[in-house]
Order: structure tokens, then sequence, then C-alpha cells
């Protein structure tokens, strides 16, 4: 941001200050994410940097973390990283189902108690999780699905559909009805419409809202400590109990893996925005 | 020629306002049944069970199912002096059918509660009960212990008899119904859960106020830059966003630990001697800074959106018009983006508010905050009713929260990225 020639000298300062100040804050968000993957490879078992990856001397770095995540026998990652796959896989299923149907139907025009409605839908977001867990805990634990996969499922449909009932409602705002009834009108029946005709141009936003669902699910701890057995641990439990006893380097090649993928994700959603932006006609 | 006006009927011969109305229900009853699957899924799971803990946190009803004869034989005792046999008759059938069933330990539990020193004496009545005589229970229960003589413990069982209660929100707020039935506080040391809440709002409150001072600048800053700079900037705010809870906190437990890199950094600029290093972590300072890291993209976000549709002419403007810069922004580009500070700090101090895993784990014994506690009772010592009520004030307080943005911003005005 070039600053005009005729600005004075004392604002020309505060420019500058400012400038400073934005530098630290972006340095303050982004930098712990890039301390962990230099550790990740490193060949002690200390958790900062060695005298030898200060002088970058290759022997100071190995693979060996990386090693014992994937082939170690006391590490339960494998199993860890099953469970949280399949979880998450068939909440976001679940969570995008139910949400977009729901969405469909608050916006249409003819929705009663639509306040009301939306509030309920979306109050998973906005109650604090430690209520929800222990809200959720009793009806899994009535219902006899404590330290299933099926109650963790269930749990992690709660907790998502509220993205994806808010990601598909903001897309159907600017979705343009006549096409449906030009649709019903040529002899398409409501599902035939929905299927050809809808969701390919709100697919983007039930895309980002799965996206939201997935990652809500994968991240997810709160819930799932209430929840969880021995035999449905997750990456985040994994780390969670590995944090609280002994941090040791095989945790941070974990976390590099789960940054590589939220990396992913971001890009992916990014696009998502994009593209659905320009679908409504959103121009910069 | 009649002059009302003639009834427009569709082709079916029907009313039109008669047919219109059919097509609006029918339309209506279509948009419920969309919503339905989600709404009844959500009732079911999640909305039933955040009633059952408020019922859960008010029942009582165990001490009133173990002890039925003697509430019923307490009805007429008014507490001045020891009640009569009758109570006393009562209370052994009621203690000899427990003891059968071996759940007297229950009820010295429970009774525990209400009144310290019930346990051992229920202990030694279950041994000296098994050689009573009939008749004449008042005599033989009093000779066990000296305290079964004592009034005041009589009292304490008579306190348990309604079905049900509000000591666990009493007990939440360090409060408890004494031997006169006035409700007073525990003595100044033991206060610990309101030292919890205190510091849960003061936590929450100053993570929002550092989220907010670092979030403007950085706001304004990606509302104004060019779109490919700002875009790349973006990723800055978005990448931890999307990057997993715990992998940011363990970032912190490495930066912050004793032989860490930001400790390393001040040993090595000279801000302290190496054998003094701080302790930054596993205390109040570690729960301050790791939070508003993990919490300030909620802030960047919303001020963001709102940023981007305030137009630069408009600052361009307030200066032509005379105004220097600073009034400029003061006068002019602050008040617009009201809305975006308002649903930033919304959202940062609601989450802060129920933060719990990284207070947890960053926060040692002095950082921890309410839902620590909450998961505490759940998992620790079982107390699920007193996890309930806990978490039942803590939800009404963020409701509160909620009403009062509401009246005074309107929650309308939100603006989500």
């Amino acid at each position: 941001m070039a600053l005009p020639k005729y600005t004075e000298p004392h604002y020309r300062i505060w420019h500058y200050i400012y400038l400073t100040i934005c530098g630290a804050v972006f340095f303050f968000l982004i930098a712990p994410l890039f301390v962990i993957f230099p550790l990740s490879f490193n060949a002690e078992e200390f958790l900062s940097f060695s005298d030898g990856m200060k002088r970058l001397d290759p022997d100071a770095f190995s693979l060996r973390w990386y090693k014992d995540m994937i082939y170690g026998t006391k590490n339960p990652w494998g199993l860890a990283a099953k469970n949280s796959f399949i979880i998450a896989i068939f909440a976001t299923i679940g969570s995008v189902i139910l949400g977009t149907v729901a969405a469909l139907g608050l916006s249409s025009r003819h929705m009663p108690y639509k306040g009301l409605i939306m509030a309920v839908l979306i109050s998973p977001m906005i109650v604090p999780l430690i209520i929800s867990g222990v809200a959720i805990f009793f009806f899994m634990a009535k219902a006899g699905l404590a330290a299933t996969h099926t109650g963790i499922v269930l749990a992690h449909i709660i907790l998502g559909t509220p993205f994806v009932v808010i990601t598909v409602t903001a897309t159907l705002s600017g979705f343009d009805h006549s096409v449906t009834r030009a649709a019903a009108s040529l002899g398409s029946d409501p599902v035939n419409t929905f299927m050809k005709i809808t969701l390919p141009l709100i697919l983007p936003g039930v895309i980002s809202g799965g996206l939201f669902a997935f990652v809500t699910s994968f991240d997810e701890v709160v819930v799932v400590l209430f929840l969880a057995g021995l035999e449905n641990t997750t990456i985040p439990i994994q780390m969670w109990t590995g944090l609280r006893e002994q941090l040791s380097p095989t945790i941070l090649a974990v976390a590099t893996c789960l940054i590589i993928l939220s990396t992913l994700i971001l890009v992916t959603a990014e696009l998502l925005r994009r593209r659905s932006e320009r679908l409504r006609g959103i121009n910069q | 020629m009649s002059s009302e006006i003639k009834q427009i009927l569709t082709t079916d011969g029907i009313p039109l306002e008669v047919s219109l109305k059919k097509a609006e229900r029918k339309n209506k009853i279509k948009a419920f049944l969309l919503v339905a699957p989600l709404l009844f899924f959500l009732i079911i799971t999640y909305v039933f069970p955040i009633g059952d803990m408020l019922f859960r946190s008010v029942d009582d009803k165990m001490v009133t199912q173990m002890l039925p004869k003697t509430f019923k034989a307490m009805e007429n005792w008014d507490g001045q002096e020891l009640p009569d046999e009758e109570v006393f008759a009562a209370f052994h059938e009621d203690f000899i059918k427990l003891v059968e069933d071996k759940r007297e330990g229950k009820l010295s539990t429970q009774l525990n509660y209400t009144k310290n020193g019930f346990k051992s004496i229920i202990k030694k009545l279950r041994r000296k009960s098994k050689s009573f005589e009939e008749g004449n229970y008042k005599e033989q229960i009093m000779s066990v212990h000296k305290r079964w003589a004592d009034i005041e413990y009589w009292r304490a069982i008579k306190r348990r008899a309604p079905e049900f209660t509000s000591q666990k929100y009493l007990k939440g707020m360090d409060m408890y119904v004494n031997e006169e039935g006035k409700i007073v506080s525990v003595e100044e040391d033991r206060r610990i859960h309101r030292v919890l809440w205190l510091r849960t709002l003061e936590i929450a409150f100053f993570v929002t106020v550092f989220c907010f001072l670092m979030a403007y600048p950085i706001a304004h800053l990606l509302a104004t830059l060019p779109m490919k700079y700002s875009n790349l900037l973006m990723i800055c705010v978005l990448l931890p966003f999307w990057t997993s809870l715990l992998v940011r906190t363990a970032s912190w437990m490495i930066l912050l630990q004793q032989q860490g890199i930001v400790n390393d950094f001040f040993v090595g600029i000279g801000l302290v001697a190496d054998d003094n290093r701080p302790e930054m972590m596993y205390n109040k300072t570690g729960s301050y800074v790791a939070m508003t890291q993990i919490l300030l993209p909620f802030m960047v976000l919303p001020l963001y959106s709102v940023m981007k549709t305030i137009s630069p002419s408009l600052m361009r403007a307030g200066k032509s018009l005379g105004g220097t810069p600073f009034v400029a922004f003061w006068k002019v580009y602050f008040p617009l983006t009201i809305p975006g500070i308002g649903a930033g700090c919304l959202l940062v101090f609601i989450l802060a508010i129920g933060y719990y895993i990284t207070p947890a784990l960053v926060g040692g014994a002095s950082g921890t905050l309410i839902s620590n506690q909450i998961a505490f009772h759940m998992k620790s010592t079982l107390d699920w009713s007193f996890a309930s009520a806990m978490g039942l004030m803590l939800l009404s307080g963020v409701l509160v929260i909620y009403w009062l943005y509401n009246k005074l911003v309107g929650i309308d005005n939100i603006k989500l990225g």
C-alpha cells in the first residue's frame, strides 16, 4: 500500500507503525504452526532445536518419529486414524444429508416459525461444547450407545449439521427459484428437479458445509472424551492423552500430517468459495 | 345488474381464495416435512438431554425413596426437640431394609453431603442394629453414638425429605443451606467455585479484548490491500482456523515450555538470565497466550467481512471535508465497523467462556476454567447432578449474553464470513 506523495511525515510514521503491528500479528498467528514442522524431523528426543539442527547438520534430522508413528508398537495411531476417518466420513454424510434437506425447507418462504426452528437447528454451534458433551453423553448412555462408533457418529452429526444448514441456506439465498419452476413446468418431478437442477447449483455450498462438518468431526475431542471407549480411540483423543502425559516428538509427526491435511482442506474450501461467489454473481 | 363483486372461481368451481389457502397450507407442510427429520433428530438427541440435565440437577429423590417411612413419620415433627419414638421406629424399619439391600452406604454418602459426620455413625448403627431388641428404638439408636441423640443430625435428615433440591446450584456458587434453613456462603478459603467463575469471566474478557486489539488492524489491512496481496495474507488467518485445535495447543506447549523457543529467545537477547527462566506455561499466562492466538481468526473473519463492504471513498470524503485521517477514521470508518466488532466479540467471548481443551493442557492449576471443573465432576467424582447444575449455570450465562447482545446490537447484524 503506497502512500500518496503529499502525506505528512507524522502520518507517514504512523503508517509504518501500523504495518509493523500488522506484521507482528500475522507472525503471531502463523509462526507457531511452523515450529512443529522442523521439530518433527528432530533426530533426538527433545522438543527444542538441538545445536546440530541450528547448524543445519544433516545428521541432526531424521524420519525417526514418522517411522515410530507408523510402525511403533505401542502407538495406537493406526487404529486412531482408522477410527477418525470412519467416524468423520459417516458423520459428514449424515450431516450433509440432514442439513441440506433442512436448509431446503428453511429457505422456502412458506416455512412456519422460521426463526424458532433455525435457533434450534443451529443451537449445537452456540451452546458451549462442554455442555453439549454432557447432554449428548446422557442421551447416549441411556440409549446404550456410549463407547460405540454409532454413538460418536450421531454425536458428530449433531455438532456438524449447523455448519451445513448455515452454508447451504446462504447459498440458497442467492438461488433463482424460477429455474425449478421451469423444470416443473417441463414435467420434471420434484426429486428429479432437485437432483438435476438444484443440487448441481448449490453444490459448492453443500461441499463447503460438508468440509466444515468433516473438520468438526475430525478435530472434535470434548464430546469424544465423554463417549469413547478404548476401541473408539480417535486421533484427537490420542493427541490429548499424549499431550497430557508426555510430549513425545511422535505427536509432532502426527501434527505435521494434520497441518498438511488442513492445508488441503483450506485450499479446497477457498476454491469452492470463489466458485460459489462467481456463480452467485458476487464480484469483488 | 347486481353491484356485489362476483367471486372469482377456479376452473374446478372452487373459490380462488379457498384454493389459494389450500395450496399455501400444502406448501407449508411440504417445507416443514423437509425440516422435520433434522428437527426431530436434534430434539431427541440434543434438546431433551439438555432438559434431562435440568432434571438431574434438581433431582433429589434418592434419599426420599430410601427413607419413605421416616419422612412420613417426620411430617408431624416440628424440629424443636428430638423426634419421638414413632420417627425412630420408622427410621429403624427403613434402615433394616436398606441394610438388607446393601444400600446403607449410599445413604451415608448422601447424608454426608448434607452434614458431615454421618458416615461413621451409620456404619456404627449397622453393626449395632443386628443385636437390637424389639421396641423402644429411640433409646437403642441413641445409645449407638452420641450424635444420634443430637437434634442437628435429625434436622439434617429432615432437610433431605423433598424430592427436589436447589442444593447443587447453591454448591456451584459456594453456598449451602445451614442448620436454620438459611442460605449462607461457605468459609472464605473454601470458595473454589466463585474463584473459578470469576477467573472464567476474567480470562474470557481479556482474551476478547486482546483478540479485538490484534484483529482490528490486520482485518483493516486485509480489507484495504489489493486482492492479490490480501489473498496471500488471508492464508495466515485461515490456515490456523482450519488446523486442529490440539495441533495449535501442542505448538504453544513447545514454544512456552521452560526450555522452549520463546524462553531461549528471551535468554538470547538478554532479557532474562539463563538460570531464571520464567514459567510461561501451566499458569494463566499460558491460557491467555494460547487462547488469544487460537481464537484470533474468529475475530478477524467477521471484522474483515464487514470492512470489505465499506467503500474507501467514504474515508476520502471525510478527509476532503477537512477531517484529519484520525478524525475521518474515528467518525466515519469506526462506527461502520461496529456490527463486525459486535459479532467478533460475541463469538470470541462465548467460545472463550466455555473453553476446555486448551486451558486443561496449558493452564495448569491457576489457568483452568469452569468447563474443566464440569469435566472433572463428570469423569472423576461422578457427581453428574453437580456437573449438570454447573453446565446449566454456564448455559444460562451464555444465553443472557446473547439476549443482551440482541438488545444492544441486534442479532441480525451479525455477519459471519
